[in-house]
């Protein structure tokens, strides 16, 4: 414990700014691949056990990408849409088998794919840890605000994450397409007598969640070190972030994101060792006071 | 199945209830002697050390996926941190050893103790809560724990483990260095810690477990204290988890804060989803599974997820359910058959 070093830090504006973006940074990755959950978790009712393994791709697949073209849109483009179809392939050709199933069977898909995708991983671009590298664009004077650093990275990140969420939030609630992917998550069986093809919907829905996640990787590749098994944290946190915000919620999924962001960016300071237990204590507390997350419907 | 016993028993009347009842606990017992006694003998004719350390493996992890079945499969509450109770077994154990030289059974006994104490406050806020919730919660307190044993490094070794070894003083005659004393001491916990857990699944406690499985809003009209009976089992269960982990402790001499990842609590459910939750001894046959997979699996490839993904493949959506429930199901079905054909 270091509360010297965060008393520290609150007092001057310097580290405050430094500390509260690389929380924000924390929390608008962590939000990109949580609304992704969120989303499946909301429409499919089905934990996306696997969601981490996108984040891997989204990133190694920028990477590649990166090093064949040295094109950073094509970059995030091909982690997105890499991501997106897979995320289509493996909802039509596996999730979808054991929708009717245990929910325990569904977790099972999901894990026996985490173990292979770490692998399929560990046999393209091989065990070690790899890294993208910052593109030329950003590699300028970073910013200095009231004394804090702030790279121009980090602020293209926030833009991506910020204008995702409001496309998102937006989309679902005025167009014609989100309002039927809220019936579909509200009453399928209505929706298909309908005439709507609701497997597409599911698919689609869980390829959105798998492009949002694997878009979140390739953001995250030029920062973070590339490793097979990197999405399992990822993965964990955003669960924890689901959870804090409500299952099912956008909204709670932004706000979730940017606690725990917070929570780790000035935790590491006064709690270097216990950083970790800290989210923890924080999920054990909100789930205690709202079992269903801060902004979750209750439940009946 | 259950439903089908309950049936039968009913149409028995009372009396044949207990008798039934009575019978059946004999026969428990006789199996677990006999199961002891040719685990007894196993050294005899295979005398090779890597056989015995699979079956004391085979305990450790047996009586962990058991005790989880009690939760998952009984009690229909899916806990995602059942691995911190092992974690704390194996902690609790190994700490009670290397800090006051206490003897081995008080060891043991104040670990289950402090086990009892901790499941009873995590159980007393977490079983409130439903389904998806719960495993959750139950999973934020098992990465509570792994991340209390990697910060307090003063006390747990931090990442290092607890190392050094675990002193064993010999207690009784019973020398737990030597490699065959602590093959039988496992072997003896694995078959009492099942006997003890079949007692509980087969008491009407085990029965009024099921029916808050099944339904427990009617359970609660019926005048059952849903909370308190599943804080119940989930304190039981965290005690054989724990008498798990001592194993564990005692296997490897020391413990690593692996023992308390949710890893470990994945693994359970996996062997328990391997062997199926609806008979008694399917995480027992999922568990033998699991490290006989793993043990060939890493010795072939290098690809280890491959090969166990596909597995796991092939029992979720070839199988649906796990091997001792489709071996039940295909028993039952063919058993049906013979007896349309007799009529």
């Amino acid at each position: 414990m270091d509360l010297d070093a965060l008393t520290g830090c609150l007092a001057s504006t310097a580290c405050l700014v430094t500390q509260t973006t690389s929380g924000l940074i924390i929390g608008m990755l962590l939000f990109l691949v949580a609304v992704g959950l969120t989303l499946i978790f909301g429409v499919l009712k089905v934990v996306n056990f696997s969601h981490g393994a996108f984040y891997m791709f989204g990133a190694y697949f920028a990477m590649t990408a990166y090093q064949m073209s040295g094109s950073f849109a094509l970059a995030m483009l091909c982690g997105a849409a890499g991501t997106a179809i897979l995320g289509l392939v493996f909802e039509r050709v596996f999730m979808s088998r054991v929708y009717g199933a245990n929910v325990l069977m569904q977790l099972l898909v999901c894990y026996a794919f985490v173990l292979i995708f770490d692998d399929v991983v560990r046999m393209v671009w091989g065990p070690e840890f790899r890294s993208m590298g910052m593109p030329a664009a950003f590699q300028v004077m970073p910013l200095f605000i009231a004394g804090g650093v702030i790279p121009p990275y980090y602020l293209l990140l926030i833009g991506v994450a910020l204008s995702m969420a409001l496309i998102l939030g937006l989309g679902l609630a005025r167009t014609r397409i989100g309002k039927i992917i809220r019936a579909a998550a509200h009453n399928p069986g209505m929706v298909s007598a309908l005439g709507i093809n609701t497997g597409l919907i599911y698919g689609g829905v869980f390829a959105l969640g798998g492009m949002l996640a694997g878009l979140a990787g390739a953001l995250a590749a030029p920062v973070r070190s590339l490793t097979p098994g990197m999405g399992f944290s990822v993965l964990i946190e955003s669960f924890i972030v689901t959870v804090i915000g409500g299952m099912g919620s956008i909204l709670g999924a932004l706000i979730g994101a940017l606690l725990i962001g917070l929570i780790r960016s000035f935790g590491s300071l006064g709690f270097p060792l216990f950083t970790e237990g800290l989210m923890y204590l924080f999920m054990v507390i909100v789930l205690v006071a709202r079992p269903s997350g801060l902004f979750g419907k209750e439940i009946a | 199945m259950t439903e089908l016993q309950a049936g039968r028993t009913d149409s028995l009347g009372v009396s044949g209830v207990e008798l039934k009842s009575q019978r059946g606990q004999y026969l428990d017992v006789l199996v677990a002697l006999a199961a002891f006694v040719v685990l007894a003998i196993l050294p005899v004719f295979f005398g090779s050390k890597a056989l015995l350390d699979f079956v004391i493996r085979c305990s450790a992890f047996g009586l962990f996926a058991t005790s989880l079945n009690l939760l998952v499969g009984y009690t229909g509450l899916i806990s995602f941190g059942h691995g911190m109770f092992f974690g704390l077994g194996a902690y609790g154990f190994g700490l009670l050893m290397q800090r006051t030289g206490v003897s081995i059974p008080v060891a043991f006994a104040s670990t289950l103790l402090i086990t009892a104490v901790v499941a009873a406050v995590i159980g007393a806020i977490c079983v409130r809560l439903k389904e998806i919730y719960f495993a959750f919660v139950t999973l934020a307190f098992q990465m509570l724990i792994h991340s209390t044993i990697l910060s307090w490094t003063s006390l747990t070794g931090g990442d290092q483990g607890l190392r050094g070894g675990i002193p064993r003083p010999v207690f009784m005659g019973l020398d737990l260095s030597n490699h065959l004393h602590l093959y039988l001491t496992s072997c003896a916990l694995l078959v009492l810690g099942l006997l003890l857990m079949r007692q509980i699944t087969q008491s009407p406690f085990g029965y009024t477990l099921r029916m808050i499985r099944d339904n427990a809003n009617r359970a609660s009209f019926i005048g059952i204290d849903v909370w308190r009976a599943k804080l119940m089992i989930f304190v039981l269960a965290a005690l054989f988890a724990s008498t798990g982990g001592m194993v564990m402790a005692l296997f490897v001499s020391g413990a690593y804060p692996e023992f308390a990842y949710w890893t470990i609590s994945g693994e359970g459910i996996f062997i328990n989803m391997l062997g199926g939750i609806t008979t008694f001894l399917g995480p027992m046959v999922g568990t033998v599974l699991l490290l006989t997979l793993n043990d060939t699996v890493t010795r072939l490839t290098e690809y280890y997820g491959i090969v166990l993904g596909i597995v796991i493949l092939f029992f979720a959506i070839g199988l649906r359910k796990g091997l001792m429930d489709f071996a039940f199901d295909w028993y039952a079905q063919r058993r049906d058959q013979v007896r349309e054909r007799a009529r």
